[in-house]
């Protein structure tokens, strides 16, 4: 490999990066956008669900229930309905989620035979928002039971009921389980798969499409010295970008950073020379820009959205589907930089996806040079 | 190298190299040689092959059979080889528009391995060739024609290669720039470079030390121009300008004293034994189905003529087989 001929492509490469806006726009714009939208946009919490409550009592019972809703972060009440066509208009009209519905004969029922029930109708068109808002529900009026059961002994003059076992929890890494805390560096790894194979997705096909290929070919610049000339610029480019998402999770998002900067700098170098290097192999088979783009943004954005374990759960999906995300990049990145942020974790915790990912970087960089041919049609 | 080599050394050999695409054969069992010092010009209608000849000689086709050597390289087995020792110039516009003259030129001393104060020396001479002194730092994007022309002569010759392919370098440019552009042709074979050009400009195949005539992938042809017009013309030709060009076409095709008959323009040429004699038999023949003529007169063969009876001949073969 001749360094010379290495250093005068990418003085050109990045000399037309330079003096590109799209490529600026992808360099610098893409990933502040990508950050911003994905970081505030993706919220996986589920709180402040709307609610209408319908108390066909009215007695200190079903209010003090009311309070048990109104109390908690989980749900807002924003209406109190007097017949059950008003419940089903707000609901029908998207006002609220969730309709309580506080039977006549409650306090009666909880006075006589010790229990009564409580009505929830839930809109589930979209039903991990209904599931989740009935288990918050069913832990309030759980609650709620609790509190009436500990008063009723409490009057009769007896010891509170013993519990026979209650499940004492402590959480780790995400103490406050706060999904952000795990979505952000899931977007860092998101933006840096989509803007590293965008930037090298452009990089050849930009040379055939503008007929400048076919001289280039007939010099003596051998594969290996276009790749390296190629992707070094961009691979400076990437790190730049990298350290932009890095700061803006930890500054912005003041998502909780416990591990180590160097472990963090050197699995992020190794993902970008994966992402670059699957860019630069679209780039060596298609032809046109915008072809090559949006095949580098198919490839990277849904196996890194869906496949990665940033949208679904790994070990939740179908054989199959998981034995398809040992292809996936992201996959590997998305753990490293969740142990990395969260856990603290350091490299030799990290051996197994790394090595993963040196392995991945190895093969595409070799599929890559074999991609591009020196020779026409 | 451009360091002044023997006339006699042989800088290029191709033997029945061939090409073909699926069932088309874009270049047919296509031999000769070309010497250092020499301009060789590929001369035949689109698509006769001219273009994928010169690729495959610069390796960026794979021939499908036969063989060429160039620059004492095998172009099949070691293509790296090969393009240490050429320059090149496509049928496209290929230097970089958004880069500047001078970064253009350190680009491609880059890529060519030229550095130093070689690379100075030859930056300053392709500038200098170019005639872009005053203008280094000017987009590419933003210069005439002519001048990106020469240009990309510049970055091709920055490694003093010993060959020079140039495939339809001229065309799109103004006839100065054309002149101006052979000028440097000229005094790059006269350095020892082996320049192999393919052009569809019969003016421009004059100026070739050689032709090499193609038509559907086959050399028809290959010489120098007179000798080529002595071998193709067995006889002399008859300019005959008049107002029905069509007419007189028809009604001298196939005459006895007529050799053959084309089109040229808005005028005939037709080639016969003897124009002296053949004369009055061709006027009679026009009085008689009453067509007139402004002019009619013995002319010598252009090449144009060269290619018209080259051609032909070549199809009418072709078509019989």
């Amino acid at each position: 490999m001749n360094l010379r001929r290495v250093k005068a492509i990418a003085r050109k490469e990045i000399i037309q990066v330079w003096r590109d806006p799209r490529s600026l726009m992808v360099v610098l714009l893409m990933p502040l956008m990508q950050m911003a939208l994905l970081g505030y946009g993706v919220n996986l919490d589920i709180k402040h669900v709307t609610i209408c409550v319908f108390d066909r009592e009215g007695s200190q019972e079903s209010q003090s229930l009311m309070k048990a809703f109104q109390a908690s972060a989980y749900f807002d009440i924003v209406e109190a309905d007097h017949d059950y066509n008003a419940v089903k208009r707000a609901i029908d009209a998207g006002r609220c989620k969730m309709a309580i519905v506080i039977p006549p004969d409650f306090s009666q029922d909880l006075s006589t035979t010790n229990s009564s029930s409580v009505q929830a109708i839930l809109d589930a068109t979209d039903d991990n928002t209904a599931n989740i808002a009935l288990g918050y529900a069913q832990a309030v009026v759980g609650a709620f039971s609790a509190n009436v059961q500990v008063e009723r002994t409490q009057s009769l003059g007896q010891p509170p009921p013993v519990a026979p076992a209650v499940a004492q929890y402590r959480v780790w890494f995400n103490e406050d389980l706060v999904s952000r805390d795990f979505i952000i560096p899931g977007v860092v790894a998101l933006v840096l798969a989509l803007v590293g194979a965008q930037l090298t997705s452009l990089t050849l096909s930009r040379e055939w499409e503008r007929g400048t290929m076919e001289v280039l070919v007939s010099t003596p610049v051998t594969r290996m010295e276009l790749m390296a000339g190629k992707i070094l610029p961009y691979f400076f480019i990437g790190m730049l970008d990298a350290v932009l998402c890095l700061v803006i999770a930890v500054l912005w998002f003041e998502t909780p950073f416990r591990g180590s900067v160097i472990t963090l700098l050197l699995t992020t170098s190794l993902f970008l020379i994966v992402v670059l290097g699957l860019g630069y192999f679209i780039s060596a088979r298609i032809r046109s820009q915008i072809g090559a783009s949006q095949i580098a943004l198919v490839a990277t954005l849904l196996p890194t959205t869906m496949l990665s374990g940033f949208a679904f759960p790994i070990d939740q999906m179908p054989g199959v589907i998981q034995a398809i995300t040992y292809l996936v990049p992201a996959r590997y990145y998305f753990m490293i930089l969740k142990a990395i942020f969260l856990k603290g974790s350091g490299l030799a915790d990290l051996i197994t996806p790394i090595a993963f990912l040196a392995i991945y970087a190895v093969t595409i960089a070799l599929l890559a040079t074999r991609a591009f041919r020196k020779t026409l049609g | 190298m451009t360091s002044p080599a023997p006339v006699s050394e042989i800088r290029i050999v191709a033997d029945r190299l061939t090409k073909r695409f699926g069932d088309f054969v874009a270049v047919n069992a296509v031999s000769f040689e070309a010497r250092a010092g020499e301009i060789i010009g590929f001369l035949g209608p689109n698509g006769a092959g001219k273009s994928t000849t010169i690729r495959i000689l610069t390796g960026l086709l794979r021939p499908s059979g036969g063989q060429a050597i160039v620059a004492g390289f095998d172009v099949a087995r070691s293509p790296e080889r090969v393009r240490e020792n050429i320059g090149y110039m496509s049928q496209k516009f290929s230097l970089y528009t958004d880069l500047t003259v001078m970064e253009n030129l350190r680009f491609f001393g880059g890529v060519y391995g030229v550095n130093g104060a070689r690379l100075e020396e030859r930056l300053k001479f392709a500038i200098g060739m170019a005639g872009l002194t005053d203008r280094t730092d000017a987009l590419v994007a933003d210069l005439s024609g002519g001048w990106k022309q020469r240009l990309a002569l510049g970055c091709a010759v920055l490694h003093e290669p010993a060959i020079l392919f140039l495939d339809e370098p001229t065309s799109g440019v103004d006839p100065a720039s054309r002149r101006r552009f052979w000028d440097l042709i000229y005094s790059l074979a006269g350095e020892g470079v082996c320049v192999v050009i393919t052009t569809h400009y019969m003016d421009e195949a004059e100026y070739c030390n050689r032709i090499a005539l193609i038509n559907a992938g086959r050399l028809v042809a290959l010489g120098s121009p007179s000798e080529l017009k002595r071998r193709a013309i067995r006889g002399e030709i008859l300019l005959v300008q008049g107002d029905n060009p069509g007419a007189m076409l028809e009604a001298l095709e196939g005459a006895p004293a007529v050799r053959d008959v084309a089109p040229f323009g808005s005028s005939l040429h037709i080639v016969v034994d003897d124009a002296a004699r053949d004369r009055p038999v061709i006027e009679t023949l026009l009085k008689e189905r009453e067509l007139g003529w402004s002019r009619i007169e013995p002319i010598k063969p252009t090449l144009e003529d060269v290619f018209v009876q080259l051609i032909g001949a070549d199809s009418a073969r072709a078509t019989a087989r």
